[in-house]
């Protein structure tokens, strides 16, 4: 007698996935190592001088990402409407900064504008200076202006500058984007109501644009604190020059990349965690 | 074409191509004071473009439109003036999404007419109370239905105190049990003594409130008049075929 067939639904099923595969292990890993080295700069003597050594950089490192970032924003939504716009000197000079700017290494940008772009930008000014002196009224301004000199402008100052260069091509990039996903007829409706172009784009489109170019910049904001990085070649004392320092007084490889290795992580970790909430948040509403 | 001072608006042989497509083909009509204009015609007929040449969504090629005086086509001519004259309301609805209906009403009282915050959500409530929802003055756009969100778009345009009200396929994008409450506001508007000009194939409205029907094909006026004689002894073939499929 042939076997009878088992019902479907009889047996037990088997699940497709179970729930040790579901774990994000890379996550627990990531946060073993954070342990791990924790722990490290707290008990072993070598990585707390290194820890010591390279914390002080954790402050220059934030600080030129964040002016580079806040000035790559303004200058990348500059350009960014240049990109949309209908002006055709517009249109074509800020394709041409953009289209330039994305062809060329970041630290090569950075050497650009730290040497060229800042020193001839001084000169400018002091032009300015001497040409203001001769009127009457604005000769004050004319003064300080003139006395502007490359020595007040660091070298921390100058990679912010020569950074914020570059990311403006790349910010400029996401607001065009963000600002042709918005459906033709919003700008209709608000030139209809007897808006002009500039109103438009003030009242009804950016602010419907920059909603949804928040994920994209905030992931360049992680980008750019990486990429700060590379401000080392210009001797600027952020965490990757005293990690590269430490390392070359005291031949601690190991340690000294490893400690500068945690400190970016833990930073873009947090940041993309951040980036995470506020896009949360941000899609809730409305 | 004689001008004369009732006529609000004077379109003069308007030609307008979109690339190989011949959207307008010398068109040429008026629109008086206080008259209500119902353009109906087969789709790709040029109807919409029309309309929108009126307040220069669409720019004609060639040509002379004359809204209130102002000749739209000259350069000396601040369209945002006149536009601020001219309402218009679309298929699509348009809100602003980003902001609340009392918001929507408001924006372009305050940065076009310079409205105190005050004065324009007075008007804008006023506006809302018109049109039938003064209960959603603080909902947002994507909370209503197709047809409180067109009723909105015509409280926003009504807000600006416009001269003229155009209206692009108002009830197209509705569901059919919507139509009616867009339509009802439409037609109060209509006796109340609005200019209107509005692309339509809506029978209802047309019945209740329509002055005269221009009916286009191709780029052009094929034939225009008063809705008894136009609907009841059409004079081309054209029309009569038109009419046999939409009636």
């Amino acid at each position: 007698m042939a076997a009878i067939p088992k019902k479907i639904g009889e047996g037990k099923l088997i699940p497709v996935t179970s729930n040790l595969e579901k774990l994000p292990w890379w996550a627990l890993m990531i946060a073993l190592l954070a342990v791990l080295i924790v722990f490290s700069i707290l008990t072993s003597p070598i990585y707390k001088d290194a820890f010591n050594f390279i914390k002080a950089g954790i402050v220059t490192t934030i600080r030129v990402t964040v002016i580079a970032y806040g000035l790559s924003l303004i200058g990348g939504l500059i350009v960014g409407l240049g990109r949309v716009s209908k002006n055709v000197v517009f249109y074509n000079l800020s394709t041409l900064y953009v289209e330039v700017m994305r062809g060329i290494p970041m630290l090569v940008i950075i050497l650009y504008g730290a040497f060229v772009v800042v020193p001839m930008s001084l000169d400018l000014i002091n032009g300015i200076g001497d040409w203001l002196v001769r009127i009457v009224p604005l000769a004050g301004l004319g003064r300080t202006l003139q006395q502007i000199n490359i020595q007040q402008v660091d070298m921390s100052a100058r990679a912010t500058a020569g950074l914020a260069m570059g990311y403006a091509a790349f910010e400029a990039e996401v607001f065009r984007a963000g600002i042709i996903s918005i459906e033709k007829g919003q700008m209709e409706a608000a030139r209809s109501l007897g808006m002009n172009y500039i109103q438009a784009m003030r009242y009804v489109i950016l602010p419907q644009a920059l909603r949804r170019v928040l994920p994209p910049l905030g992931n360049d904001l992680i980008a750019m604190l990486k990429d700060s990085s590379l401000i080392s070649a210009l001797a600027v004392s952020d965490i990757t020059q005293l990690g590269k320092l430490y390392r070359a007084s005291t031949f601690r490889s190991f340690e000294a990349y490893n400690t500068m290795a945690f400190l970016y992580l833990s930073m873009t970790l947090s940041l993309s965690m951040l980036v995470k909430f506020i896009e949360r948040k941000m899609g809730h509403e409305r | 074409m004689s001008a004369n001072q009732d006529d609000i608006i004077q379109i003069d042989e308007v030609f307008k191509s979109f690339g190989k497509i011949k959207a307008l083909q010398g068109v040429s009509t008026t629109v008086k004071r206080g008259e209500v204009l119902v353009i109906i015609g087969p789709s790709g007929s040029g109807k919409s473009t029309l309309l929108r040449c009126i307040n220069m969504l669409e720019h004609p090629d060639s040509g002379s439109i004359i809204v209130d005086g102002n000749s739209m086509m000259h350069r000396e001519t601040d369209i945002n003036l006149v536009r601020a004259e001219v309402g218009i309301v679309f298929q699509q609805f348009n809100l602003f999404p980003h902001l609340t209906v009392i918001e929507n009403i408001m924006l372009a009282q305050r940065i076009v007419r310079k409205r105190k915050p005050e004065e324009a959500k007075q008007i804008a409530e006023q506006q809302l109370k018109y049109v039938g929802i003064p209960e959603k003055a603080e909902a947002f756009p994507h909370e209503l239905s197709g047809g409180q969100q067109q009723r909105v778009a015509i409280a926003r345009a009504l807000a600006m105190n416009p001269k003229i009200m155009l209206f692009d396929e108002p009830t197209s994008a509705l569901d059919p049990e919507m139509i009616k409450e867009v339509l009802d506001v439409m037609v109060a508007l209509a006796k109340a003594g609005m200019t209107m000009v509005v692309v339509s194939h809506e029978m209802g409205f047309v019945r209740a409130a329509a002055d005269r029907i221009v009916f286009m094909d191709q780029g052009r006026i094929i034939e225009e008049g008063a809705p008894d004689t136009f609907f009841n002894n059409p004079r081309e073939e054209r029309t009569k075929a038109f009419l046999s499929k939409i009636l």
